[in-house]
């Protein structure tokens, strides 16, 4: 069993749901993002979404935007992403870890390449904003050959057609995105979000996760009950630089974290 | 027999997914897709309903101020020494360039899919004050999104943008120029499709736009096939346009690809020289790739990441290209060079001098090459030549190079 189906599966069995904080990998600083990993872990995170930078980062609100850019800034590259990756696997074998990013750095490396040495380095998922399903068949069976989910959004305007199509190719999990916007947006509208995923349910039994527009353990547990799993980047980059630069990168990262506590207790009660 | 075949095939291109060849597609987040299906829907009626093309045809003739003329630049020819040199004369249109009868056509769609608001993306700013004046036109809202740095080098263009009722948005991401000011559109767009129209302003972007970019610009290609006809009883024998994003050249090219004596020439920016890597050159020096909901060449590093370019022309200043011109590299039907900034200054100065004709920046790229292209042929051949814009909005650029300060 992967490790994206060996969490759903114990959160099932235990009745609670997936917590998944979203970073930048090299944001802010190379250094930070392998700790701050871990700690995320400790504080209560089921599964992490990673983003790897991309200079024209087009779904992404204000935060995530400048995250990209800080770590652009630090030459963060997709192949030091998976390095970070390997160096976190080296004491986390368990945490399913998910690559999020947009299509042009993985063509650039080629999807074969790709595949092979994400597998190596752990990873268990890819979700390519700009990869839609039209274009996604034949980067779906190379990543699936080696083991690693194609992880699909969905939108509060996919169609019937389309969710079916998308649920088609869809392994691990679907990313359900709450709102008509960008990332870190504050127009959650809970009652739609709890159509759309009951509209998506008619077709797939694979675990859904929500994200955008999540801030903190209100809006976290208002969605927690609808779906498998939430999504946590904006509120989280936020916190992470805010923290003091002057203090230890152990220190920042288990101030970010905090937020991670804050959404677990939440949604675990 | 083999040009039966490229006949059939250029006109049923894109197919029924938005691709040319490899080229092209729809690359963008779940989010817009419903957007996208909706504009496609809207256009594939609406480009068949009599009523529609009329008002298009209408608009083109009597607020544009179509067709445009060809003219022979008769003196410029002769100093060159070969062949005869016609000019497409886009600068005429209203608004000074070609980017005025994509937003007609796409404002009209807009007007026929019920959306009040209209958004668009700007660099030098010549696509923003188009849409700005067709959004006064039809009373509907505008707002422009705009680099932080191509604001403050076209503040004329951004008073122009604000006398004409438009908001002109500061986008301080990334660059700071027109591709995140595409990006920051699109965010917008993602957030307000319900009553939003994005007029897009060049040949890319995700389907259905560069097709219907293309479509609304091949007015001039079918004007410049006819004129060339009447005038001088047969077609050109090359046809020379510049390509930034490729809207003026794909408009130009698209009536006549299946003329296969017709030999084509896309003029990218070569910027300080395509060696030097400092250029906007993707179709001469770059490596295909997905940005902007598109696949098509593109100004990039190892990583992937898509790297700044450089041109004294902003229009020209971008990273990726259209998709069909992608395709139409790879399938050698148009031949893709470069100018450099100081072969498009001189021949900036040069049209101006010889025929009191002031070129946009832009088009003195084509204007430089045709130079260089007539002198390899006969007066007995003809080249059409895309003056896709006038130069006026130039002159504060033209006066700095040249050490004079004009407030």
């Amino acid at each position: 069993m992967s490790r994206l189906a060996a969490v759903f599966a114990k959160l099932e069995k235990n009745g609670r749901k997936a917590l998944v904080p979203y970073i930048v990998a090299g944001d802010p600083s190379p250094a930070l993002t392998v700790p701050l990993m871990h700690e995320l872990v400790r504080q209560g995170a089921d599964i992490l979404e990673i983003g790897v930078p991309f200079s024209d980062p087009m779904a992404e609100g204000p935060v995530i935007q400048l995250a990209h850019e800080r770590a652009l800034a630090n030459k963060v590259t997709l192949t030091m992403v998976l390095e970070l990756v390997t160096e976190f696997r080296k004491s986390d074998q368990d945490t399913p870890l998910v690559l999020m990013g947009y299509a042009n750095p993985i063509e650039r490396m080629g999807y074969q390449v790709f595949a092979d040495r994400a597998a190596s380095a752990g990873v268990d998922g890819l979700l390519t904003v700009d990869m839609p399903p039209e274009e996604a068949e034949q980067p779906t069976r190379i990543l699936r050959a080696a083991g690693i989910d194609n992880i699909f959004l969905l939108a509060p305007t996919s169609s019937e057609d389309r969710i079916k199509k998308i649920v088609s190719l869809a392994s691990g999990y679907l990313y359900c995105v709450s709102l008509n916007g960008v990332t870190g947006a504050g127009n959650l509208d809970i009652k739609a979000v709890s159509e759309k995923l009951a509209s998506i349910k008619r077709f797939t039994d694979l675990p859904i996760t929500v994200g955008f527009g999540i801030k903190d353990g209100v809006s976290a547990a208002a969605l927690a009950p609808l779906c498998e799993g939430v999504v946590v980047g904006s509120a989280l980059i936020e916190r992470l630089v805010a923290t003091d630069a002057d203090k230890t990168v152990e220190q920042r990262a288990a101030l970010a974290a905090a937020l991670i506590a804050e959404i677990r207790s939440a949604i675990d009660a | 027999m083999s040009s039966k075949v490229a006949k059939a095939d250029f006109s049923q291109f894109p197919d029924a997914s938005g691709h040319f060849g490899i080229y092209g597609g729809r690359f963008v987040s779940e989010t817009l897709v419903f957007a996208l299906d909706e504009l496609e829907a809207a256009y594939q009626r609406l480009r068949k309903d009599p009523d529609f093309q009329a008002e298009f045809d209408h608009d083109l003739a009597h607020y544009v101020g179509r067709p445009s003329p060809l003219y022979h630049a008769k003196r410029w020819s002769t100093e060159v020494g070969g062949a005869q040199i016609y000019l497409k004369r886009e600068d005429l249109n209203h608004t000074g360039a070609h980017k005025v009868n994509n937003t007609v056509g796409q404002a009209l769609l807009a007007k026929y899919m019920g959306k009040k608001h209209v958004i668009a993306e700007t660099g030098a700013g010549q696509h923003g004050v188009a849409s700005a004046t067709v959004a006064a036109r039809l009373g509907m809202s505008c707002k422009v999104f705009m680099g932080e740095d191509d604001i403050h080098r076209q503040a004329l263009n951004v008073y122009r943008m604000k006398l004409l009722g438009a908001e002109v948005i500061s986008v301080k991401s990334g660059s700071k120029t027109l591709k995140d000011a595409m990006n920051e559109a699109m965010r917008y767009w993602v957030t307000n499709v319900e009553d939003t129209f994005y007029i897009i302003g060049t040949a890319a972007g995700p389907h259905p736009y560069p097709m219907l970019v293309r479509d609304f610009q091949s007015v001039i290609g079918r004007e410049a096939r006819e004129q060339c006809l009447t005038q001088n009883g047969r077609l050109p024998d090359a046809l020379v346009a510049c390509v930034g994003g490729g809207s003026n050249a794909i408009g130009l090219f698209h009536p006549f690809l299946d003329d296969e004596d017709v030999a084509m020439y896309g003029v990218e920016a070569g910027g300080d020289g395509v060696d030097t890597g400092r250029h906007a050159a993707p179709l001469n020096d770059g490596i295909p790739g997905i940005l902007h909901g598109n696949r098509t060449y593109l100004m990039q590093d190892e990583g992937g990441q898509i790297i700044e370019t450089h041109s004294v022309s902003a229009g020209l200043d971008y990273p990726g290209v259209g998709p069909e011109h992608s395709w139409l590299k790879d399938l050698g039907r148009v031949n893709y060079v470069a100018i450099n900034d100081d072969e498009a200054l001189a021949a900036f100065r040069k049209l101006t001098l010889v025929e009191g004709i002031m070129p946009a920046l832009e088009s003195a790229h084509a204007v430089a090459y045709a130079e260089k292209l007539a002198k390899t042929m006969s007066p007995e051949q003809s080249i059409v030549v895309n003056l896709s814009g006038r130069g006026d909005k130039d002159i504060h650029t033209v006066a700095t190079i040249d050490g004079i300060g004009i407030e």
